[in-house]
């Protein structure tokens, strides 16, 4: 174990000697050259190369900010509560960490190499005005390697007493290593598209101050949308390796653990979704507030579109994290009551996405423009429009939480003597919150934009107060309630799992396409409108090429995810081998050498 | 007919089926007959809506184990049971003629523009310039609604639009001028709650001032004969038509206090 620790320490530090000598040697360098370097490898050009390299890093970096933020919580919960089945998902989930954590640090010093070969006088650019903040940079992630490190490799050795609260400080000081270096990566990339005040062409990047570069317009709301969508990331990629290995078991204790494993990602990456709108809303906000010509593009104008495409790929997570739960209850007695109201819910949600996938400008040839008299169509417009897609996206996070309760219920009947009365309550708040999301859904077409605005407002905190009042009366109805048979974990029919699997691809594909949106609304701009983009790239790519990119992107990243599920899968086969070998009186050794005890129920590390 | 109606396959199928009537005919020819505003929904939306109903049918039918395996019954008994074997062969036959009938619609050489994406709304830019001199956009209101009489703006931008924009936006600014038809698409409705309220006054300037020539490069091809119209008026004239659009229609102007909005 030693060893790979020394190796893996040794990788990171090649890895940081290459950023360090990428970030010095056009400070060192001061001669003029040329602005941007050759690239043709299979017909990718130079932006091609970064934005792949950028995609990368990020999505691998999404996972290993993510998982942490969770791991440390469901540890927390183990040792509170002292149920040591969460100690050891705790730990499984942290070893998926190690081999991504690599693949991050490779990606970035990818990104780092490119963007300082390939575009050396932006990158010269940058590094004088971020410098300092690089050289912290590179500090906080030797840290964190070496945090995450002693996190994982310590948790056998420090799993009692005092001493484990010493390891759950360590998860929670991983966590604060990881946020601080994506912080600080956040302030370099919305630098480029949200700069202070008062900089043009000719300022010197010397003049400009570090602090006010990165607390710029639109940093703080990036870091907060990161931080929330890297849990909802970081979960839906656990759920899809739980899914992997589900499909892959040989024995129902391996299924029964992977079931859960599964079921636990899910719940974190869809719970964690419920709350991203806000902080997407509040970014969307900012970039307004920056820049009118960046926001009318955003969400009026070119880029408009991609949330057309984003509305399609939200249905499908709302489609398939509900599915997953209605399959779920078909292994736990008594959810039977509830399958009448699936087709209820299910409407809901499919005619939400139907609304909410509604353009308000239609993809149209000319004869279909001439009949509708216009680009929008005359009776559907009313859908195309906010008001419509956010009574419909309210609802439908409305029933996704009803199919929660249902799923939570299933084998309960509460005893106490107000149940009756609680579940009577539970339905009038569902159905009141149903009531304010609608009345300002349809008094939305009524009103001036500005008023309207102020309504999604209202209707998001009626479905988070509806939601919190529900599960809180939940939580104490359901205190001692009587059960109908324990949840029959590893009893999912294999489309379940499929359904885990679409969730994470779905997710990461949204990441790419959204980050997109984002990125490319700078337009021509390397920093919107101080640093123009001279390159024969400075055109904004079209939606279907663009698309391409995020797709490879996409293949790429499970490509290599599905490198790091087959390395989780080794290290696990030796624990079943070497089960197997003692039982018949023989020495096993793992294929990653460490000792392991032999299988059973949620024991499995 | 009752065992069809009771069995998840044919239950599926009718749904589906039911759909795709509603979309298509419902909406585009019977809802105009009783007198509701609508026309034929384009095939692009058609196949979305379609997608979003097929996948909600197959997540129903598989969601529950019995009701999946009832649902797959037909399906399974027409690819093996010898005595389907006529129903296979037409199948075998047909799918692969449906496929390659809807292969050949879509390559076959057509006349027909391609359908395009078209944003109604391009992003302006921050600043513009008028004969020479530069405007800065953001932040910019109507000069007008804090000097002179608001009678006399109005009475020059009523005669501004009847003389220069009632051709193709109409009398009742609705888009349906004496030449609208000869546009496609055809001049924008101001009467539609997409348009001005959707907009600040500031933004109705920029399309006023560079009209179709000044479009941004973004989004091209944009189809529009909209004049640049600073060539042949003044900026009070044009501010006084904002004036007069805004109060024609009823609709408030998008005030800069809070760009928040998604729309």
């Amino acid at each position: 174990m030693k060893r790979r620790m020394t190796r893996g320490v040794v990788t990171r530090g090649a890895l940081l000697a290459a950023l360090a000598l990428a970030v010095a040697l056009p400070l060192l360098a001061q001669v003029p050259g040329p602005d941007y370097g050759e690239f043709n490898f299979l017909g990718l050009d130079r932006r091609g190369a970064v934005w792949i390299a950028a995609q990368l890093h990020l999505l691998f970096a999404a996972f290993v900010l993510g998982v942490p933020m969770f791991a440390v919580v469901i540890e927390a919960i183990g040792m509170f509560g002292g149920d040591e089945k969460y100690d050891k998902l705790a730990k499984e989930f942290t070893r998926l960490l190690l081999v991504a954590y690599s693949a991050t640090a490779i990606w970035g010093a990818i990104l780092v190499f490119f963007l300082s070969t390939l575009y050396p006088r932006f990158w010269a650019y940058l590094t004088a005005i971020f410098a300092p903040s690089m050289w912290v940079y590179a500090g906080l992630f030797f840290l964190e390697s070496f945090t995450l490190y002693l996190y994982y490799y310590g948790w056998d050795a420090w799993k009692k007493g005092a001493a484990k609260k010493v390891h759950w400080c360590l998860g929670i000081m991983l966590n604060i290593w990881g946020t601080i270096v994506m912080f600080i990566a956040n302030g370099w990339l919305t630098y480029m598209m949200s700069p202070p005040e008062g900089l043009t062409a000719d300022t010197a990047p010397q003049t400009v101050q570090l602090w006010s570069a990165i607390n710029n317009a639109t940093w703080m709301p990036i870091n907060i949308h990161r931080l929330l969508a890297n849990v909802v990331f970081g979960g839906a990629i656990v759920g899809a390796y739980a899914a992997y290995r589900f499909l892959t078991s040989r024995t129902d204790e391996e299924r029964a653990h992977y079931d859960w494993m599964g079921y636990t990602g899910n719940l974190i990456a869809i719970g964690a979704l419920i709350v991203l709108p806000f902080a997407g809303y509040w970014l969307g906000r900012e970039i307004y507030e920056f820049s009118q010509q960046m926001g009318i593009t955003m969400m009026g104008g070119f880029m408009s579109w991609l949330w057309i495409i984003q509305a399609f790929l939200i249905g499908i997570l709302f489609l398939a994290g509900n599915y997953y739960l209605w399959i779920g209850m078909g292994r736990i007695p008594g959810a039977e009551r509830f399958q009448p109201y699936i087709k209820w819910m299910l409407l809901v949600l499919v005619l939400g996405v139907i609304v909410w996938a509604t353009p308000n400008t239609m993809i149209a040839d000319r004869d279909e423009i001439a009949a509708m008299g216009g680009i929008r169509h005359p009776f559907l417009q009313v859908l195309g429009v906010m008001s419509a897609k956010n009574t419909a996206v309210n609802l439908m996070i409305l029933t996704t939480f009803l199919s929660f309760l249902m799923y939570r219920r299933a084998n309960k009947d509460p005893v106490v003597p107000w149940a009756r009365a609680g579940t009577m309550l539970q339905g009038a708040a569902f159905a009141l919150c149903a009531v304010v999301v609608v009345f300002y859904g349809v008094y939305g077409y009524f009103v001036t934009a500005i008023v309207r605005i102020g309504f999604s407002v209202y209707q998001v905190l009626a479905v988070l107060a509806t939601i919190l009042f529900v599960i809180g009366i939940d939580m104490a109805m359901l205190r001692g309630a009587k059960s109908r048979g324990e949840i029959r974990w590893g009893r999912m029919p294999d489309r379940s799992q499929y359904a885990l699997l679409i969730l994470a691809v779905t997710f990461t594909w949204l990441m790419g396409l959204m980050g997109f949106a984002r990125s490319g609304i700078r337009q021509h701009w390397h920093v919107y409108e101080v640093i123009r983009d001279t390159s024969e790239q400075a055109f904004t790519p079209a939606l279907g090429p663009a698309a391409t990119i995020i797709s490879i992107c996409v293949l790429i990243f499970f490509g290599l995810v599905g490198v790091i599920f087959w390395l989780g899968g080794l290290a696990e086969r030796s624990v079943y081998q070497e089960a197997e070998a003692e039982a018949k009186g023989t020495e096993g050794h793992g294929t990653l050498g460490e000792p392991m005890p032999s299988p059973a129920l949620g024991d499995v590390d | 007919m009752r065992r069809y109606l009771s069995h998840p396959f044919w239950q599926g199928a009718i749904v589906v089926v039911a759909s795709y009537v509603a979309f298509e005919y419902v909406i585009g020819y019977v809802l105009p007959v009783i007198g509701v505003a609508s026309a034929p929904v384009p095939s692009s939306v058609i196949v979305e809506y379609m997608l979003i109903v097929l996948v909600g049918v197959l997540l129903y039918m598989s969601a529950d184990e019995e009701r999946w395996q009832r649902f797959r019954e037909p399906i399974r008994a027409t690819m093996v049971q010898p005595d389907r074997r006529t129903v296979r062969g037409i199948l075998m036959v047909a799918f692969p003629v449906l496929i390659g009938w809807l292969a050949y619609e879509r390559v076959k050489p057509s006349y027909a523009a391609p359908a395009t994406l078209r944003a109604v709304h391009p992003a302006p830019p921050n600043q513009l310039t008028f004969r020479g001199e530069t405007i800065e956009l953001t932040g910019l209101e109507n000069p007008l609604r804090e000097e002179g009489s608001m009678e006399e703006h109005l009475a020059v931008g009523k005669r501004i639009y009847v003389r220069n924009c009632v051709p193709c936006h109409g009398d009742l600014l609705d888009g349906q001028g004496h030449y609208a038809q000869a546009f496609n698409p055809v001049p924008a409705d101001f009467t539609s709650s997409g348009n001005l309220p959707q907009l600040t006054e500031s933004y109705v300037f920029w399309r006023i001032v560079k009209g179709g020539p000044g479009l941004p490069r973004e989004g091209t091809p944009w189809d529009s004969a909209m004049p640049a119209w600073e060539t042949i008026l003044e900026q009070d004239e044009i501010w006084a038509t904002i004036l007069y659009l805004y109060d024609q229609t009823g609709f408030p102007p998008r005030t800069w206090e809070e760009e928040g909005g998604h729309e």
